[in-house]
């Protein structure tokens, strides 16, 4: 793999918890190769909020997983470097470790927690929401199963469940959608990881709770300075909730920049379109919504060159469908990937 | 969770009362009756019989009663004297030859129940957990096999394996020699060279099935979210494996262990009479040939009391396991 050809990485900057360096993950299938994620960089700083956002497909998840090393058994890691910063201040090279790893089992769980998109599964159905709790409070800390436990009731208050005492011994069946999506939660910070990793976790709820979960995780963002990876296919919530943008298509990291600049100066023609096709109150009156034309391109044959060109608006003949643009880079960090960056009309994407 | 057991428990007593006539009714329904059989024999055997003793035999029986005299007079004694009444062919009272042979065959059922469950488990969550590997594949032509081949076949091949290679003396449960001799440690050696086939009989028959089983549920439960949360906590693979989906692919095993309990009574009629073993099927068997009826009514009714008692079972144990069948 690539960690032998590897020169030495240099080190992270001191703010720095998580980066991702050209990150592949390949899926071998019968009917061919699919390059499920094909180079994708991006970093995370302490206490920051990253918002991922994607069509399905465009490998949001997967990455994700490869920072838990939870991919896929039939995956390779065809390229790059995961790197995170631990709480003790060593650097762990993370996309160099086994599945199974003494390290890879600290982090999970201990450093790093996860949320996931099905509150209604991924709980065990056989287990109390307090001894799901307790035990991962017990792998990692040397407590007693009595502090355990009164530490779960402390984060299930933390996470506003109501009458947290009595919940504790209750059931994932006997509790709500919104009410598992807090449990979930409290499992995830059981041990006050550094990094959370949301993935869609407010997908399967309804706009009312979707919206008290965001504010839950919002304030517990503040409250212990954690940063998160916030994945979601909805821009809404990404401008609620992220101080960063990460838009993904087909694998790749399009364009990031901060909140502000990539709702208000998308460069990147994916971007704009995606914004153009979110329907507004009070301002679409009349207007017809714009989508993006066409379909998102099949695994097995993505484009040459730029993958987005065959729906790009702007897209140019012998160029976009030759070359792989590379990421250009803006004064303020913004960075787009894309031949023509910048120089694209933004026209009502601002609004 | 109290009241939940009391009232199972009072809905099996309708159940048993039905089972019990049906039972009895449908011995009598063939025609002919146990001195029908009985007659039969004698000729068969040379003695002259003639109609009118025929006809006393069956008044001293109580056979020209009307049905539900018969069912009365049978499940009273039971019910207030613990009393199973005579077997016909016999002669002996049918609690003294049912206790007789039961005690060999829960011991042999049991062990080979235990077994089964200690083979088909971890197996088939090895199969699962490492699904398309070598030893899955090894494993499912194991099972498919172990399927396919009928019980009493296997049974035979192992008898004559036994008994040309190994030079083991086969069938029975002990050697003629010991027959009826006190136990001691040579009988007992004896008896464990034949025992192991049975054993090995009863537990792959069951085995084979149960990996099948036991795979497919986990594979069902493997691919859950909760299995992933669980990594993602930071347990290793197997704590994860064994903690979570295991526990709830055992559920569809609990839920049918209750049916164990008749099995464990009844044995493998064909397997046993293959191997001349002394448990209680192929009593049951000449009991309902023979149309011993009072016999085979007893066998049936102990089995369904068995099968009653064993769902009853089945079910606390599951309530037990699974909190979501508690309360709804």
């Amino acid at each position: 793999m690539t960690k032998s050809t590897h020169a030495p990485l240099a080190p992270m900057p001191p703010e720095r918890l998580l980066e991702l360096d050209n990150v592949g993950v390949h899926f071998p299938t019968r009917d061919g190769l699919v390059r499920a994620v094909n180079g994708v960089s991006y970093h995370v700083n302490r206490g920051e909020v990253l918002g991922i956002v994607g069509e399905s497909g465009s490998g949001k998840s997967v990455t994700a997983r490869s920072i838990m090393r939870l991919q896929p058994k039939t995956a390779l890691d065809a390229s790059g470097t995961i790197r995170f910063r631990r709480a003790s201040g060593e650097e762990v090279l993370i996309s160099a470790q086994d599945r199974q790893s003494r390290t890879m089992r600290q982090l999970r769980g201990g450093e790093i927690g996860m949320v996931f998109q099905e509150p209604m599964t991924a709980l065990s159905p056989v287990h109390t929401i307090g001894t799901q709790i307790i035990r991962t409070v017990m792998l990692h800390r040397k407590v007693s199963k009595a502090e355990a436990r009164a530490q779960a009731i402390a984060l299930l208050t933390r996470v506003q469940m109501p009458r947290p005492n009595d919940i504790v011994d209750r059931f994932p069946h006997h509790l709500s959608g919104g009410m598992r999506q807090r449990a979930m939660i409290a499992l995830a910070l059981a041990c006050d990881p550094a990094l959370l990793i949301a993935d869609e976790p407010t997908t399967a709820l309804d706009v009312t709770t979707e919206a008290q979960i965001l504010e839950l995780l919002k304030s517990l963002q503040q409250e212990l300075n954690m940063a998160i990876v916030f994945i979601t296919h909805n821009f809404g919530v990404v401008a609620d909730i992220a101080d960063r943008v990460a838009v993904m298509y087909l694998g790749r990291v399009v364009e990031t920049g901060t909140v502000d600049e990539i709702f208000y100066e998308p460069k990147h023609p994916y971007t704009q379109a995606l914004l153009q096709s979110i329907p507004r109150l009070g301002k679409s009156h009349g207007r017809r919504l714009r989508t993006i034309s066409g379909m998102v391109p099949d695994p097995y044959n993505v484009p040459t060159g730029c993958s987005f060109h065959p729906r790009c608006l702007h897209g140019v003949r012998g160029v976009c469908d030759v070359k792989t643009p590379e990421d250009v880079v803006f004064a303020s960090g913004q960075r787009a990937r894309c031949h023509f960056a910048g120089e694209v009309a933004i026209s009502e994407a601002a609004q | 969770m109290l009241g939940y057991i009391v009232r199972r428990l009072m809905w099996a007593i309708p159940t048993l009362a039905f089972v019990s006539f049906i039972s009895f009714v449908i011995i009598q329904l063939p025609p002919g009756d146990f001195v029908t059989a009985y007659v039969a024999q004698l000729r068969n055997g040379g003695e002259y019989i003639t109609d009118m003793q025929e006809a006393l035999l069956r008044e001293d029986y109580g056979l020209n009663d009307p049905l539900l005299v018969q069912y009365w007079r049978w499940i009273s004694n039971i019910l207030f004297y613990g009393d199973f009444g005579r077997s016909l062919e016999w002669n002996a009272p049918v609690s003294e030859l049912i206790w007789e042979r039961l005690a060999l065959t829960l011991v042999l059922s049991t062990i080979s129940l235990v077994f089964t469950w200690i083979i088909a488990i971890p197996v088939g969550v090895y199969s699962a957990t490492r699904q398309y590997s070598a030893f899955d594949y090894i494993f499912t032509v194991f099972g498919f096999l172990g399927k396919g081949i009928p019980d009493f076949l296997l049974a035979l091949i192992l008898m004559w394996v036994a008994f040309i290679w190994m030079n083991l003396d086969v069938g029975g449960l002990v050697s003629p020699q010991f027959e009826g001799k006190p136990w001691d440690f040579d009988k007992i050696v004896n008896m464990l060279s034949h025992i192991w086939i049975p054993l090995v009989v009863l537990a792959t028959g069951g085995a084979a099935g149960l990996i099948r089983v036991m795979r497919a549920n986990m594979l069902d439960e493997l691919r859950k979210p909760y299995v992933e949360t669980a990594y993602a906590q930071g347990f290793g693979e197997r704590t994860v494996v064994w903690r979570y989906p295991v526990r709830v692919a055992l559920n569809p095993f609990i839920s049918t262990v209750g049916w164990a309990l008749p099995a464990l009574f009844s044995g493998d009629v064909i397997t046993a009479v293959v191997l001349n073993l002394p448990t209680t099927g192929p009593l049951l068997l000449q009991a309902l040939k023979m149309q011993d009826m009072y016999l085979a009514g007893s066998f049936i009714l102990i089995l369904s009391v068995f099968t009653v008692i064993g769902t009853v079972l089945s079910d606390i144990l599951l309530a037990l396991s699974d909190p979501r069948i508690r309360f709804s």
